[in-house]
């Protein structure tokens, strides 16, 4: 039980190293080993968050250096959560690839399992270096993945993508750089302890460092003037990828939450608190135009692309009202909005490939062979993701326009989110009527079926709307108690540092 | 020292800037590759600079230099490498799928395919 923390991150570096053994083999094994360890993935998680659940801080020392000194991985409710749903999306997301994407290039399962550890390595690292690592590992995984099967769109869209990555990394260094050379340490907890008490001058080298870091996290979650790659790449993105993607938005959020909360927190003096007035106004500005995209869209893989920046405006926003309650509310929002949207890229892949030439177009056309489960779960992620009750969306929405204090936050938040679910529902469904009802006889020859395993991908990734509605009890309570963890960063550092080393700093 | 560090991390990290928003996939490859270099300066003064120090404190406590920026340069570079290698076959790969290399190549097709 230890090494429990690692294990997110190793599990699918050897499952991936294993798949790189044998690039051409046989497609069976392949898929039966990404699935075994996409699987043990899932329950590692699930061990994780039961050992998160007694509110304890745990760290694992790699290699043993004792922190501030070495590289750590901390586990606290945040993080677990955020792993434990990474590898349930990455499970629907493979159990949709096993039904035939994963043949249309080499090496799908290797990459994907490369990607993964890194993205459960960002969600768990303490070290902010090591947080750029993680960024290129499941970069470059994600480069090659989004070129899966080729073709002229994916290619073009990903050398923008890449190309804007890098100049993004290059930031991240920056930043990084300078943070490192005011306060002298990488650690989060350490900084944080360290910027309290900064020299006047290299308060604004801090200062300077922290926006940096905004810009990089901002890009990586599609925040307002850094969202326009997002809709081309994730559109032209193969579905399952395009699925696991939906993860990678919000790990930008997660950053934004981990930093701006723990580094810059309330005890950072001046510095504290100074990303959330930004956070606020450009996530509600975010959420406008992302719901413009949402309109405007004219094909429905670019329709769940602005859903994904509609999410992570609403997701800013709640950040940018910096209380217990938002962020609560967003941690209930987040994993939600993360499932339905991944659900949602696999769910219009398949309509698409029952709808011939028209494919994910919204225009009259071929009907679908299976209107009725495909129509129902676009029903169901339609209703989840735009806010409809009885679905997990209603719930989350609900708790973020609770949350909103004062009259300044709730005329601003309660106009833009209830006006922005209001045009996703028109959005929506003019798209599903248009897509379902007003079809043209359909041809029963030529089309794929629905099948087995796209079925249950698809109901695993939407169904998790109805169900956490259902529990929408015990989830709220662990959010709750997730957002009151964050907000005491003293235990946070005392757990890390140790409470001698705090008292010797002057 | 630290004047003439300073001009060349910032000209470095100005034709890097200045290449990468050209409109031919190759100057932007070659201009992030330049911004990457001078980001590799700037990290490895952010331990401040030292001449003849070894990065490890002797008996004397003697002058020495920070050892971890050096340690981060060199993930940097590697990571960086990496990527520009990467960027490289994609960009030739754009070059031989579209025909072209301009970076906003894909425009024509897409807008076709928006309109039928």
């Amino acid at each position: 039980m230890q090494h429990l923390p690692i294990l997110p991150i190793l599990l699918p570096l050897f499952a991936g190293l294993l798949l790189l053994l044998n690039r051409d083999g046989a497609t069976r094994p392949r898929r039966i080993i990404s699935l075994i360890s996409t699987l043990l993935l899932v329950m590692v998680a699930i061990a994780l968050v039961n050992q998160a659940t007694d509110g304890e801080i745990r760290y694992y020392a790699l290699g043993d250096w004792q922190p501030p000194f070495g590289i750590i991985l901390v586990v606290d409710r945040l993080s677990a959560m955020m792993v434990l749903l990474t590898s349930v999306l990455a499970l629907g997301s493979v159990i949709y690839a096993c039904a035939g994407e994963d043949e249309k290039g080499t090496n799908y399962h290797g990459l994907f399992q490369l990607q993964l550890m890194g993205i459960n390595g960002a969600f768990l690292t303490g070290d902010l270096f090591n947080l750029f690592v993680f960024f290129e590992v499941l970069l470059i995984a994600s480069y090659a993945l989004l070129m899966h099967g080729g073709g002229k769109t994916r290619i073009h869209a990903s050398f923008h993508y890449v190309a804007l990555n890098l100049a993004n990394s290059a930031l991240f260094l920056l930043a990084v750089g300078t943070l490192y050379g005011a306060t002298g340490t990488l650690n989060m907890a350490d900084m944080a302890l360290r910027i309290g008490n900064l020299e006047p001058e290299q308060m604004e080298l801090v200062k300077v460092g922290a926006m940096l870091l905004l810009v990089v996290f901002g890009l990586k979650a599609a925040m307002l003037p850094l969202y326009f790659w997002l809709p081309r790449a994730y559109a032209a993105a193969p579905a399952p990828v395009a699925a696991l993607f939906a993860v990678m938005s919000k790990i930008g959020i997660y950053a934004i939450i981990r930093v701006y909360t723990l580094i810059f927190g309330d005890h950072a003096g001046p510095l504290g608190n100074l990303a959330q007035p930004w956070v606020w106004w450009l996530g509600l500005a975010t959420l406008i135009l992302g719901t413009v995209g949402v309109l405007a869209a004219r094909d429905l893989r670019a329709q769940v692309a602005y859903l994904i920046i509609l999410s992570v405006g609403t997701l800013l926003a709640g950040i940018g009202m910096n209380s217990i309650a938002a962020q609560s509310a967003l941690l209930y929002y987040l994993p939600h909005t993360t499932l339905i949207t991944g659900g949602l890229f696999l769910l219009v892949d398949s309509i698409a490939m029952q709808r011939g030439q028209a494919g994910s177009r919204i225009v009259r056309a071929r009907g679908v062979k299976e209107p009725v489960p495909l129509g129902l779960f676009f029903f169901i992620g339609a209703m989840g993701i735009a806010g409809m009750p009885p679905f997990s969306g209603a719930i989350g929405k609900t708790l973020l326009l609770q949350a909103a204090i004062g009259p300044a936050q709730q005329a601003w938040l309660w106009s833009v989110l209830l006006g922005s679910g209001l045009l996703a529902i028109i959005a929506m469904s003019r798209a599903g009527s248009t897509v379902f009802w007003r079809a043209s006889p359909r041809d029963e020859t030529s089309v794929t079926n629905l099948g087995i395993r796209r079925g249950i991908a698809i109901g695993l990734l939407i169904g998790a709307s109805p169900i956490m509605a259902l529990f929408a009890g015990p989830l709220t309570a662990y959010t709750q108690a997730t957002a009151e963890q964050l907000a005491n960063h003293d235990a946070y550092i005392r757990t890390i540092i140790g409470p001698q080393e705090i008292g010797e700093v002057p | 020292m630290e004047a003439l560090y300073a001009t060349i991390t910032g000209v470095l990290a100005a034709c890097g800037l200045f290449l990468a928003l050209r409109g031919r996939t190759f100057p932007v490859v070659v201009g992030l590759t330049l911004l990457s270099y001078s980001v590799n300066l700037f990290l490895f003064s952010t331990g401040g600079l030292n001449t003849a120090a070894a990065p490890v404190i002797d008996d004397h406590g003697g002058q020495y230099t920070d050892p971890l920026p050096q340690a981060l340069v060199l993930t940097a570079i590697v990571i960086g490498f990496a990527m520009t290698a990467f960027s490289v076959i994609l960009a030739i790969r754009v070059r031989g799928e579209l025909g072209s290399d301009d970076v906003h190549a894909g425009r024509a097709n897409e807008s076709r395919e928006n309109k039928s």
